[in-house]
């Protein structure tokens, strides 16, 4: 009796499992489960505005602190005006060109697809494989702040001497025929990403490459009026200090962002980030104490810009030693390279764009190579890096992705560079230079 | 009537002040200037880039006093703006030929 009831219990349980079974598989086959996970969506979502803030206002009171009091309004709109016209080219084709798939293989090792061209296709629940857990939307955004800030950080080089229209007409586009590009080859599903670059947040695609932009521009340029004659301090350091602070705290975003998702990797990523930064700004203040007798603000501030550039392809690859590593390290490289390197060969870079930018994601990207972690980023860095899984090929392959980087975007931004100048002129006059690009610029100085 | 101008370190001015005040005198005029003399000037270094700052920050001190309390006034300001150190400033004075007070068209030495 007793087990004939319970005979019978396990017989409807049976079958009420079925049934559920059943019902459930018609809930999958109707509407398969949202890949959406709002976690990672809420941090993506925060990050983009993080990285936003790096641009405005993060990048545009470092650099504003740092020119002559009659080009700070002019150095202010470049970033935000930067900012907005990107903002639109990202939407109209930037976007489809550096992240969507095109249907021909092989020109999809360089080019991404012309399909999402003023972002039509991308609806409410669109998702690209690329960031598979959070809205196509969010991962856009995401992106365009990266875009975003790439070609401002190239202004530092220019400074106090562009035409602002000229200027718009670089940014423009630089963004579609380089920065886009280049994303596409590391991020979008290229060539350097299939062949196994390691550039977690943009070592090469963005400071390097904007670094390298900077340095062309310079030279194109020229020195500024009175480079070694006039007195070029920084009008104002204390705009720098919160300008770097607000860059330091966006960095977050960058990197821990670039995770695309809200969990181990971005921890360890936002770690790192910190511990490097810090370090840099000791080892930068530090040579400079031995070297120039004083440690100064804007060292330490430059140290820790320097420091955050160089852990941005490494983040989310390497663990916290390996960061301290590259930190330490990456301040007296670029104190080298913005303070020594400069003077010596004598090119104008205004504020160090190439200096700390270009020449800190270069080495970024090398010790990456040596200090990524197969037990860090097992999906990210499947080979791991030279120093800890004996992969030294990876330092091969870091090395093409800094040297394609640097090679076509010097071309590129040459050829861009050469087109404005013939066209509607780069530089203001002399006498523009001289009365300062504020009033004459924008019609506005800063009384006060 | 004397018209005594100091050029004298910025951090004195308190110490001056407090020493005129003493003596009676009644105003005083302060502007930041800047200039140069035997100090010259320092330098500024921004990532390598070295700056000659030629002109350093003074106080420029303006007090109008009658003709008998010129020399206390002067002795006042010699003794406290100095340091000892290159750059401590000067006192200039020159004689002041009239005085309006505006407010009650006061001249002269009741208007100082």
């Amino acid at each position: 009796m007793r087990i004939s009831n319970l005979t019978r219990i396990g017989l409807g349980a049976a079958a009420c499992a079925a049934a559920l079974l059943a019902t459930a598989n018609a809930a999958f086959a109707a509407a398969p489960p949202d890949p959406m996970n709002s976690g990672d969506t809420a941090w993506m979502i925060t990050s983009s505005a993080l990285v936003l803030m790096m641009t405005i206002p993060g990048l545009a009171l470092f650099y504003g602190g740092m020119v002559r009091k009659k080009n700070v309004l002019a150095t202010l709109a470049q970033s935000f005006g930067a900012t907005c016209i990107i903002t639109v080219l990202w939407m109209v084709i930037g976007y489809s060109v550096a992240f969507t798939t095109h249907p021909n293989a092989e020109i999809n090792r360089y080019i991404g697809s012309f399909n999402y061209f003023m972002l039509g296709p991308m609806g409410l629940k669109s998702i690209n494989p690329l960031a598979g857990t959070i809205p196509e939307s969010v991962f856009m955004f995401f992106q365009m702040t990266f875009a975003i800030i790439t070609p401002a950080l190239i202004a530092g080089a220019l400074a106090d001497r562009m035409k602002f229209s000229a200027f718009m007409w670089f940014m423009s586009l630089w963004l579609l025929l380089v920065y886009c590009p280049i994303a596409h080859w590391v991020w979008g599903g290229g060539w350097l990403g299939t062949l196994g670059a390691l550039d977690f947040a943009g070592g090469t695609v963005v400071h390097l490459n904007a670094g390298t932009a900077g340095l062309v521009t310079c030279l194109v340029l020229g020195p500024r009026v009175g480079l070694g004659n006039e007195n070029m301090a920084p009008h104002n350091l204390v705009y720098s200090v919160i300008g770097a602070s607000l860059l330091w705290v966006g960095w977050f975003g960058f990197n821990a962002g670039s995770a695309d998702s809200a969990g181990y990797n971005a921890g360890m990523a936002a770690a790192a980030t910190q511990i490097a930064t810090a370090s840099a700004a000791m080892s930068w203040m530090c040579v400079e104490w031995l070297v120039g007798k004083r440690p100064s603000v804007l060292g330490m501030i430059s140290g820790a810009v320097a420091g955050l550039v160089a852990i941005t392809p490494a983040s989310g690859f390497v663990n916290a030693q390996g960061a301290l590593v590259i930190g330490l390290t990456v301040g007296v490289v670029c104190y080298f390279a913005a303070v020594w390197v400069k003077q010596w060969i004598g090119y104008d870079d205004a504020l160090d764009a190439w200096g700390v930018h270009g020449v800190g994601g270069a080495w970024g990207a090398m010790m990456t190579g040596a200090f990524a972690m197969k037990a860090i980023n097992p999906s990210g860095a499947p080979n791991g890096g030279w120093l800890h899984d004996g992969n030294v090929h990876q330092m091969v392959i870091q090395f093409y992705d800094v040297a394609a980087v640097f090679v076509y975007c010097a071309v590129g931004t040459f050829i861009i560079l050469k087109a404005i100048d013939w066209t509607i002129g780069l530089r203001v006059s002399s006498e523009i230079e001289v009365e300062g690009l504020d009033i004459n610029l924008h019609g506005e100085t800063v009384h006060g | 009537m004397k018209l005594i101008t100091a050029i004298i370190k910025p951090f004195k001015l308190d110490e001056v002040r407090e020493a005129l005040s003493l003596l009676g005198v009644q105003g005083m005029t302060v502007t930041e200037v800047k200039g140069y003399g035997r100090q010259k000037g320092h330098t500024e270094i921004y990532r390598g880039a070295e700056y000659a700052v030629s002109f350093l920050p003074k106080l420029k001190i303006e007090v109008a006093v009658k003709g008998e309390m010129a020399e206390a006034v002067i002795d006042a300001i010699t003794a406290k703006a100095k340091t000892g150190q290159i750059g401590d400033g000067k006192i200039f004075v020159t004689p002041l030929e009239f005085v309006v007070r505006i407010r009650t068209g006061e001249t002269d030495s009741d208007a100082l």
